[in-house]
């Protein structure tokens, strides 16, 4: 390759923060930038703020996103002549990368055979073992008979982990504790490998047990120099995928951090490796590290990095990519401070992390700390894509501040309508766990009960402010004026769902925008000080705050101490019809996605429960079950279907089964 | 502008006096209205039992939340149910009041089914019958959720039958005069209470709760020998399948409620009114809070009224009709909440001068179409020779004329004493103002309890010295004490209003709230042009 590669105009293959984030530092060094867009991302913040828009296709990725040809052929047409692939999506496809090369197209991250090499987990744990990396003992055969796993699988010693070859972001991956669960789990994670990646092949791998995850940021330029910018300790991890990151890590000592950087240093030169790579390690309880994979390309976390280093990763990238050396050499980098970041996601914790969608009716992010997002009120969360909205990222002297800092933060946002893990990441980085800088990968499964607890005493106080705003904004208020309203009013007895649970609230008001408030057998005395349409001021028993809220006919949702909360009023429902108190036999989709397979056919006897269909959605499969026992009376979906959420599926007929 | 000036000290010791004794007799008010709600929710257990809320429960979740609502003659009955006032337990049987369902402003009415089952208490018909008189007065739709066990047998009295039937008579008129009669039947409705139900337009029947039945199981059985159950002769499921009696099903009380409110939501009420935008006004300038300090606890002492039109007028402003002429009745025009009214007060009694002031005011606010407050605190007409000489009958007639034949909606409230000829002069109960309300501290009578027991002094005195020749001191201190007693006893708000003379009893810092909601209804139904029918809405 050429030793300089220029180029003016930058196409980023992304959405999201992520092509934001690298149109704020390509501009800033004076390159043009494209954005390119599914038909659900039409109205998107990247697509308003690149110089120019290229719409790519349909909302499925596989239709837009993922689709080479179309993102060429955007680049063509706008004149771009470098392409940055943010994460996700393309940013690790090696045909890809070389689409670009064959299109004379600088493609910002390593050649197409670096990408290839380490993509192929099996391929880059031998590379990485003979450029004296340590690795997890495990078998990368290309022998993939059941038979010969299992052997395997013997041999390398119990519990084992199940990879896809080609996975990444937890897909593919099985963890089995004993023998006899492997054969089900070899399945399971052979079919999801097939389904998200094309290929069936897999690896195994001594599960390390309550390992830190600890990975090591790397850069190599074209002129044989390679630099390590320090560890991230990405430990907080649900489904496998991060939630809570940080720099440094509180399990490296200086002395660690230098033999894990030079050996991820003596890796990358090893392969000559160019562009910003990521080494992810486990580390034990021993201090022992273990190769897992190597990611090439940008991290989602890679802000902490920056913070701590007071680098710009995404202009180094830029640079290195145009043939310029490295800014700095190994002895020039320094750490300053620590740094957390957060995920804020559209995912429901309380149900299994379930992604979410729809519309954010309210969206205001934390002044003053670093936010990469790309949301504003009234944005759409498609269901199509990645389930993270936001990352909040603190710098702090030390991890206390940051984490203080960051605690605070989550504390004042708001982001109401979808429902977000914020109060969960608030509960993570409160947890004398995570507070004394002793999370594994085990944290979130080791006390999830006491994560998922919210305050009770909180939870009281902003359900009965949630009663109070439902009262006010009723939306009747405003026929009647600024008048007073008569002293001696009756009580209401209102009925709230509160996050899918019901909660009677009695509302005695005693004066105007006064009320006692009873409700999970406490009592508040309310009185409203200010109400705007989106921000209320209040008195809860002497003590005065704010809040945020949006009201939505029956539903109201309230950001109240960086607890978000969703109530609808069901103070007029009824049960349902006693005719029919049992399912209506009806199946209906939990959330929007498509259909991936239909289990039965029409005739089928099925019983309660039994699995019918599996729904894809943000990356995940739901399974829905049978509502109750009968027959299949009617299919109205085919695999392959895009449905909506609440969409009958299938019905089922009571009768003889 | 003519704003008002304040002369009130509330640091004074007479407002701190009267401020006190204003805020017992309001906890008073308030302790026997609650006695009637604790009362009624003492039953709680057994309509939680049923799945049923409670009659106050019930309003409240009718009614659009965070809106007024004005309740009516809720000291109705008080001491008619028991001489004992420390125990009786007002309002008739029913809660009753204006308010709003899905934005419309109604009538709304709800058996008090918490106690006594439903049935109608001391002065419930009469409440009733006043209630459905303002609705077909202000042109309102009639909102009304019964559950009444009906009549209490052991106190069956044949007036009450016979007058009952008027109740039944004003749901056929209200229906006949355009105005939807919406009943949610909770519970019983039976016998001559299922008439009640029958006589409505919209018919919202409670699953297994409900029951309409000309008679019930023991009535039958004892009249005829069938059997039936009660859900046969007259449950929800029977009469929204079979009789065609109910015309929604609802599955219970919250349901049926919120089937009265999209009924409400459905009829598009408002369709004729102008949209007049948000009402642009001023508060008055001065704290309603001072209200509780200017009336004194003793009507003897002089009130300067124009402070309290002070404390309820748009801006404190307030245009003088002939000031210096027969200054003791005070006229003038003001504003609430931007609705314009004349007004009537009183600084003194009403002599020949104020009574001909008052009489061409009244017949100039109905040339405008202004409508009509009289702030009652008086003691009655002037009275002596000169007065007499001066006509004081005569231009007390003519004034009792002018506000008999009003045309515009004239409203009443009892601010302080309302004695003699005074009531009539200032358009008490007897000369159906539009509305009639009282302050806490109103005292209403044929005159003062001292001047009576003196004037009967006097007769009976000169009796005993023309029959025996001398006067048994002893006996008329006596029969004093015993008129005093009787007249002091009568006069006050807790009997008045037990016995309907008002609407109800509100609290001096809500009168402006209160006026401004009446206007408002008043002014709406003026503009009002229901759908008059010769026959009610009957059912195939």
């Amino acid at each position: 390759m050429s030793s300089s590669t220029p180029f003016h105009k930058i196409l980023i293959a992304n959405r999201g923060e992520i092509a934001l984030r690298i149109i704020r530092s390509a501009r800033a060094l004076g390159y043009r930038t494209v954005a390119v867009f599914s038909s659900a991302d039409a109205g998107a913040r990247h697509v308003r703020e690149a110089d120019q828009a290229v719409a790519i296709g349909e909302p499925l990725p596989a239709q837009s996103y993922l689709r080479i040809e179309a993102i060429i052929d955007a680049a063509r047409r706008s004149g771009a002549d470098a392409i940055h692939p943010g994460y996700g999506f393309l940013a690790e496809n090696d045909a890809f990368a070389q689409a670009c090369q064959d299109a004379g197209l600088v493609f910002i991250g390593p050649s197409a055979g670096a990408i290839r090499a380490m993509g192929n987990k099996a391929g880059a744990k031998r590379l990485m073992m003979q450029a004296g990396v340590p690795c997890i003992p495990g078998y990368q055969g290309e022998d993939q008979s059941e038979q010969a796993l299992t052997t395997e699988a013997a041999r390398i010693g119990y519990p084992i982990m199940i990879k896809a070859t080609a996975g990444g972001g937890g897909r593919g991956m099985r963890l089995v504790a004993q023998p006899s669960q492997f054969a089900d789990a070899l399945r399971s994670a052979r079919s999801e490998a097939q389904s998200a990646f094309g290929d069936p092949e897999v690896i195994l791998e001594r599960a390390i047990v309550q390992p830190r995850h600890i990975e090591i940021q790397v850069f190599a330029d074209r002129h044989g120099n390679a630099v390590h910018l320090g560890e991230r300790d990405c430990s907080v991890q649900r489904r496998h995928q991060k939630l809570i990151e940080e720099a440094p890590s509180p399990a490296v000592s200086p002395e660690l951090r230098a033999r894990m950087g030079a050996c991820a240093v003596a890796a990358v030169k090893a392969i000559a490796y160019e562009g910003a790579g990521t080494l992810e390690f486990l580390l034990d309880a021993q201090g022992e590290f273990y190769f897992m994979e190597m990611n090439t390309r940008l991290q989602v976390e890679h802000p902490v990095t920056e913070a701590i280093t007071g680098l710009d990763l995404v202009d180094w990238q830029l640079r290195v990519a145009a043939g310029e050396p490295l800014p700095l050499p190994q002895e020039a980098i320094r750490f300053e401070g620590h740094a957390i970041e957060v995920r804020l996601c559209a995912e429901d914790a309380d149900r299994n992390f379930m992604p979410q969608s729809g519309t954010m009716l309210a969206w205001r992010m934390p002044a003053g700390l670093r936010v990469e997002h790309a949301m504003l009120a009234g944005s759409e969360v498609p269901p199509y894509y990645d389930s993270m909205i936001a990352k909040v990222i603190t710098h702090g002297r030390t991890r206390e501040t940051a984490r203080r800092m960051l605690m605070s933060g989550l504390q004042d946002a708001v982001a109401l309508g979808v429902i977000t893990n914020q109060r969960f990441l608030g509960a993570c980085l409160g947890h004398p766990v995570f507070a004394a800088g002793g999370a594994t990968t085990a944290f979130i499964a080791d006390h999830l009960e006491a994560l998922l607890s919210v305050d009770p005493g909180l939870r009281a106080r902003a359900i009965a402010l949630s009663a109070v705003l439902m009262h006010e904004t009723a939306g009747h208020r405003e026929h009647h004026g600024q008048a007073r309203l008569l002293a001696h009013t009756l009580a209401v007895l209102q009925r709230l769902h509160v996050n899918g649970e019901i909660c009677a609230v009695r509302l005695g008001p005693f004066g105007p925008h006064r009320y006692a408030v009873e409700c999970a057998g406490q009592t508040f005395d309310f009185k409203l000080i200010e109400l705007q349409d989106d921000h209320l001021r209040f008195d809860c028993d002497g003590v005065s705050e704010g809040a945020y809220y949006h009201r939505d006919g029956h539903q109201l949702w309230l950001s109240y101490q960086g607890l978000p909360v969703r109530v609808q009023d069901s103070s007029h429902q009824a049960p349902a019809r006693r005719a029919d108190t049992a399912s209506d036999g009806k199946l209906r989709a939990s959330m929007n996605g498509r259909v991936v397979e239909v289990l039965v056919a029409v005739g089928d006897a099925v019983l309660a429960q039994q699995p019918l269909l599996t729904l894809e959605a943000m990356k995940m499969q739901h399974v829905h079950a049978a509502p109750m026992s009968g027959r299949v009376a009617a299919i109205h979906v085919r695999a392959g279907e895009q449905v909506g959420a609440a969409r009958v599926l299938i019905e089922i007929a009571a009768g003889e089964v | 502008m003519a704003i008002i000036e304040t002369t009130i000290s509330a640091s004074s010791d007479s407002f701190q006096a009267n401020r006190a004794g204003m805020l017992e007799l309001i906890g008073r008010v308030r302790e026997v209205e609650t006695r009637t709600a604790l009362k009624s929710a003492a039953s709680r257990e057994r309509f939680e039992k049923r799945g049923q809320l409670l009659p106050r429960e019930r309003l409240a979740l009718l009614l659009d939340p965070g809106t007024p609502f004005l309740e009516l003659c809720s000291l109705a009955g008080f001491g008619l149910d028991t001489p004992d006032l420390a125990r009786s337990v007002p309002g008739g049987g029913i809660i009753a009041g204006i308010g709003f369902v899905s934005g419309i402003r109604c009538m709304v009415m709800a058996s008090d089914s918490g106690i006594d089952a439903g049935a109608l208490q001391p002065m419930g018909l009469d409440k009733l019958l006043r209630v459905q008189e303002l609705t077909l007065e202000n042109k309102l739709p009639y909102v009304q959720l019964v559950e009444s066990a009906g009549a209490n047998l052991m106190a069956y009295r044949v007036e009450d039958f016979i007058r009952g039937g008027n109740s039944f008579r004003n749901l056929a008129r209200m229906s006949a005069a355009g105005l939807p009669v919406v009943t949610v039947t909770h519970g019983s409705s039976t016998a001559g209470g299922a008439y009640q139900t029958g006589l409505s337009d919209y018919i919202i029947l409670i699953r297994d709760r409900s029951r309409a039945f000309l008679a019930g199981p023991p009535l039958l059985k004892a009249a005829t020998g069938e059997i039936a159950t009660e859900e046969e002769l007259g449950g929800a499921v029977m009469h929204t399948s079979i009789s065609g009696l109910g015309d929604y099903l609802a599955e219970d009380d919250r349901d049926g409620l919120r089937i009265a409110r999209e009924i409400l939501a459905q009829i598009d009420w408002n369709r004729d009114l102008v949209n007049q935008g948000p009402r642009r006004f001023k508060p008055p300038r001065f704290d309603a809070e001072e209200l509780l300090g200017i009336m004194p606890m003793d009507h003897k002492r002089p009130v300067d009224m124009k402070q309290v039109i002070a404390r309820i007028a748009d801006d404190s402003d307030f245009l003088e009709f002939g000031e210096n002429y027969g200054s003791a009745t005070v006229c003038g025009h003001i504003k609430i909440e931007g609705w314009p009214l004349g007004v009537i007060t009183n600084n003194g009694p009403i002599d020949p001068a104020g009574a001909t002031k008052a009489t061409h005011f009244i017949q100039a606010c109905c040339q405008a179409r202004t409508p009509l407050l009289y702030l009652n605190n008086t003691t009655g007409f002037m009275v002596g020779k000169s007065y007499e000489e001066n006509g004081i009958i005569k231009h007390g007639s003519k004034m009792i004329q002018a506000v008999t034949n009003a045309t515009v909606p004239q409203i009443t409230l009892y601010c302080g004493a309302s004695f003699g000829a005074g009531n009539y002069g200032m358009c008490g109960r007897g000369f159906h103002p539009r509305f009639c309300f009282s302050w806490p501290n109103a005292k209403t009578a044929v005159m003062g309890g001292e001047q009576a027991a003196e004037t009967m002094a006097i007769v009976t005195a000169a009796a005993m010295q023309r029959k025996t020749g001398q006067v048994d001191q002893a006996r008329i201190d006596e029969l004093k004490r015993g008129i005093i007693e009787r007249f002091d006893r009568q006069m006050s708000v807790f009997v008045t209003s037990a016995q309907l003379l008002d609407d109800g009893v509100i609290d001096p810092r809500d009168t402006r709230a209160v006026l401004a909601k009446v206007l408002a209804t008043c002014r709406e139904a003026d503009a009002r042009e229901p759908q008059r029918m010769q026959f009610s809405v009957a059912r195939p």
